[in-house]
């Protein structure tokens, strides 16, 4: 009888720590399945089939693009580059439906959204803008360099 | 209301003005277009091909004229910073990032007074950069004298070793940045000569533009190692000195009549 009492209990663990397990599966699933809403709807990305790499690349590599472009942007003033991060606000900001461009580091928008997840802070937009903004010389072209429409990877391979 | 007989309209008059209008914008059109043309940003490295310098003619620069520092603000967003509410106006007047500045030398010997605007001297040997314990502060190869923020750790030494007060300091964080000019909390600034103008091609800087748009032509921008950029005739046609020249600097920027 002691034993079979003490066996309740582990079971009962056992079976919180399956439940437990399978939660947190069916939550991650959940999560990768609402990632596509991140892209915001109403941005030109959205319309797009790829972004300047593949999605996959992207989603772990956009930091080191970024970094890459920012030293030769500063160090040797090439601008208006694939990878610039200019590119990827002009692209990925979302609108209100009145026209007004929200900050790509607002909440639920496309960088705080995954970051925020992710728990990893970004520092970028406590210099940069969240928005296109300005600037006579700014070409409105946003990514620059020549790259077609409809899938950002077709030119500099 | 009757008309006066005087206010019939002249046709003779009315030609005229509309072909002087015409020859004037066959005038100045290639030059609009050559610079539309030219604002796609250069993918290749800068080089040491040139050196961009400023020669500010002291003789035209005006006193109270604020039109150079304006649009150096307008230019980088230095016009959207405002007063932290814990600070007193003449705190924030002293703390404010400022990249051009009026000067105003007064001789006391024979009261005359000149005007000039200072800002970054861009020189060939600056000690901000010699300074930084990071390599944030650094020349770029056509001379210009910038700071990478992703690197400046805000120690602020730069300041202090600049002979000129150019640079300036964020204390705040900061809002509605230009795309062209990103800002931030924790970094020295000055002016860069308006560089992401110099990568994008475009002829002047808005200071030189601004004094120009008045009318004054006080700041002329250009290629100091190019011998026929106007510049570089201004400079071999009217006598400039570098500020501070006993520092042997070798600055960017000259001024005249000082």
């Amino acid at each position: 009888m002691a034993r079979v009492l003490m066996s309740i209990p582990a079971w009962g663990c056992l079976g919180l720590t399956l439940l437990g397990l399978c939660w947190t599966l069916t939550a991650q699933d959940a999560l990768a399945g609402d990632a596509p809403r991140f892209v915001q709807p109403g941005s030109r990305a959205a319309a797009l089939g790829a972004c300047v790499e593949s999605t996959a690349f992207m989603r772990r590599n956009h930091m080191e693009l970024i970094k890459h472009q920012r030293d030769a942007t500063v160090h040797q003033g090439i601008r208006g580059t694939r990878y610039s991060l200019a590119g990827c606000i002009d692209c990925h900001v979302s609108h209100t439906p009145d026209g007004q461009p929200v900050a790509v580091n607002e909440k639920q928008q496309f960088c705080s959204a995954c970051h925020a997840f992710a728990a990893v802070k970004v520092d970028c937009f406590d210099c940069h803008s969240g928005v296109p903004r300005g600037g006579p010389a700014r070409s409105s072209g946003g990514q620059g360099g020549g790259v077609p429409e409809g899938d950002l990877r077709g030119s500099g391979q | 209301m009757m008309k006066h007989p005087d206010e019939t309209i002249d046709h003779g008059r009315r030609a005229w003005f509309g072909l002087a209008a015409g020859v004037t914008a066959a005038v100045a059109a290639p030059g609009v277009i050559l610079q539309i043309a030219s604002a796609d940003p250069d993918p290749a490295p800068v080089t040491a091909a040139a050196r961009w310098g400023l020669l500010i003619d002291t003789n035209k620069c005006a006193a109270g004229c604020r039109d150079c520092v304006d649009a150096c603000d307008r230019e980088n967003g230095l016009d959207r910073q405002s007063k932290p509410p814990s600070q007193s106006p003449a705190a924030w007047t002293d703390q404010k990032a400022v990249w051009v500045r009026k000067v105003k030398l007064a001789d006391d010997l024979t009261g005359r007074v000149t005007n000039l605007p200072l800002m970054c001297q861009h020189c060939e040997h600056p000690p901000c950069v010699d300074v930084c314990p990071t390599g944030a502060s650094f020349k770029r190869a056509d001379g210009i004298v910038v700071v990478d923020r992703h690197i400046c750790i805000g120690c602020r030494y730069c300041m202090m070793a600049c002979p000129y007060q150019a640079r300036s300091f964020v204390h705040e964080p900061m809002h509605d940045q230009l795309t062209q000019v990103p800002r931030g909390k924790g970094c020295v600034e000055s002016c860069n000569l308006c560089v992401s103008r110099r990568d994008h091609g475009l002829a002047s800087t808005a200071c030189a533009d601004a004094c120009a748009a008045a009318g004054k032509g006080a700041i002329v921008f250009g290629d100091l190692k190019d011998p026929a950029s106007p510049i570089s005739l201004a400079l071999r046609a009217m006598p400039s000195r570098q500020l501070r020249e006993d520092l042997a600097l070798n600055t960017g920027v000259r001024y005249a009549g000082v």
